[in-house]
C-alpha cells in the first residue's frame, strides 16, 4: 500500500509545529529557576505545550493511513526546523558540520520518499 | 548548557580519581537512552494502532482520541516516559554521544512496522533511514557547542 501524499504533508506539518513548540519550551526553560511550582506559571512553556498538542493531533491524523516506515522518518525534518529556529532566535552559530547534517537528513528523507511504493 | 559537567574525554579534570565515576555515568546514560529508543519505537507502534481506529476524524475528535482510544493513550504515555528518561540521561551524559543514539528509533520503527503492519521495506527506504541516522549523528557532534 502506497502512502498517500496527504499523510506525508500532515506529518511534515506536525514536525513543523512540534519544532516551534520545542523552541518555546527552550525559551521558557531558560527562565526556569525557583523550583517546580513556577513551571505552571510560565507562559512560554504553556505555548510550547499547546504547539506540541497541535503537532500530535496532526501527527496522529498523518499516520492513520499509509506506512509508518515511510511516515516516521519524515519526523527527522524537525531537526532541520530546530536548526533554523536556533539560528534565528537563539543566535546559535551555523557551522559546516550542521550544514552537513542538514543535507544528510534531507537526502535521507528524499530516499525514504523514493522508497514509498 | 545542560552538559557542562560532562566535559570532554581529554579534559585535564579527568584525574584518576574522577574517571571511574564518569565512565559509569556515561554507560548509565547510554543504557538509558537505548531504553528510550525502545520505548519510543513501542510508542510509535501504539500510536499508529490507535490512529487506525479513528473513524472520520476531525481535529477535535482526534484530540479526544488521546484520552478515549487506549493504544493512543498508551502510546503517548510511553512518549512522555521516554522524554522524562531522556532528560535524566542528559543530566550527566554528553549530548553529542546521547543525541545520535536516539535516532536508532528510526531503525526499530522500520523493523517493527514490517512486523506489525506488514510494511514493505526496500533498498531506498533502508538507505534513507541509514542516511538520516548518519545526519543526526553528524548534527549531534555539534550539539554541545
Amino acid at each position: 500500500m502506497k502512502t498517500p501524499v496527504e499523510s506525508m504533508v500532515l506529518v511534515l506539518a506536525a514536525s513543523f509545529l512540534g519544532s516551534i513548540g520545542a523552541g518555546f519550551l527552550k525559551a521558557g526553560a531558560a527562565k526556569l529557576h525557583g523550583g517546580l511550582r513556577y513551571l505552571f506559571l510560565n507562559f512560554k512553556l504553556a505555548i510550547g505545550v499547546v504547539f506540541f498538542v497541535g503537532s500530535s493531533v496532526l501527527y496522529v491524523l498523518g499516520v492513520k493511513h499509509g506506512q509508518l516506515s515511510v511516515l516516521y522518518p519524515l519526523v527527522s525534518l524537525s531537526y532541520i526546523w530546530a536548526l533554523v529556529w536556533a539560528r534565528i532566535f537563539f543566535k546559535e552559530k551555523f557551522t559546516f558540520r550542521k550544514l552537513a547534517g542538514l543535507c544528510l537528513i534531507l537526502l535521507g528523507i528524499l530516499f525514504v520518499g523514493l522508497g514509498n511504493r | 548548557m545542560m552538559n557542562d559537567s560532562g566535559g570532554s574525554l581529554s579534559s585535564p579534570a579527568d584525574s584518576a580519581g574522577v574517571e571511574p565515576r564518569r565512565a559509569v555515568d556515561r554507560r548509565k546514560g547510554i543504557a538509558l537512552v537505548v531504553a528510550c529508543t525502545a520505548l519510543g519505537a513501542a510508542g510509535q507502534i501504539l500510536i499508529k494502532t490507535g490512529a487506525e481506529r479513528l473513524v472520520h476524524p476531525t481535529l477535535w475528535s482526534t484530540f479526544l482520541g488521546f484520552f478515549t482510544i487506549p493504544p493512543l493513550f498508551a502510546g503517548y504515555c510511553l512518549y512522555a516516559l521516554m522524554t522524562v528518561l531522556f532528560i535524566f540521561a542528559l543530566k550527566d551524559g554528553e549530548l553529542s554521544i546521547l543525541y545520535p543514539i536516539i535516532s536508532l528509533t528510526y531503525v526499530w520503527v522500520a523493523g517493527l512496522s514490517v512486523w506489525f503492519f506488514h510494511d514493505t521495506l526496500n533498498w531506498a527506504k533502508l538507505a534513507g533511514i541509514v542516511i538520516i541516522v548518519t545526519g543526526v549523528a553528524v548534527l549531534g557532534k555539534d550539539a554541545h557547542k
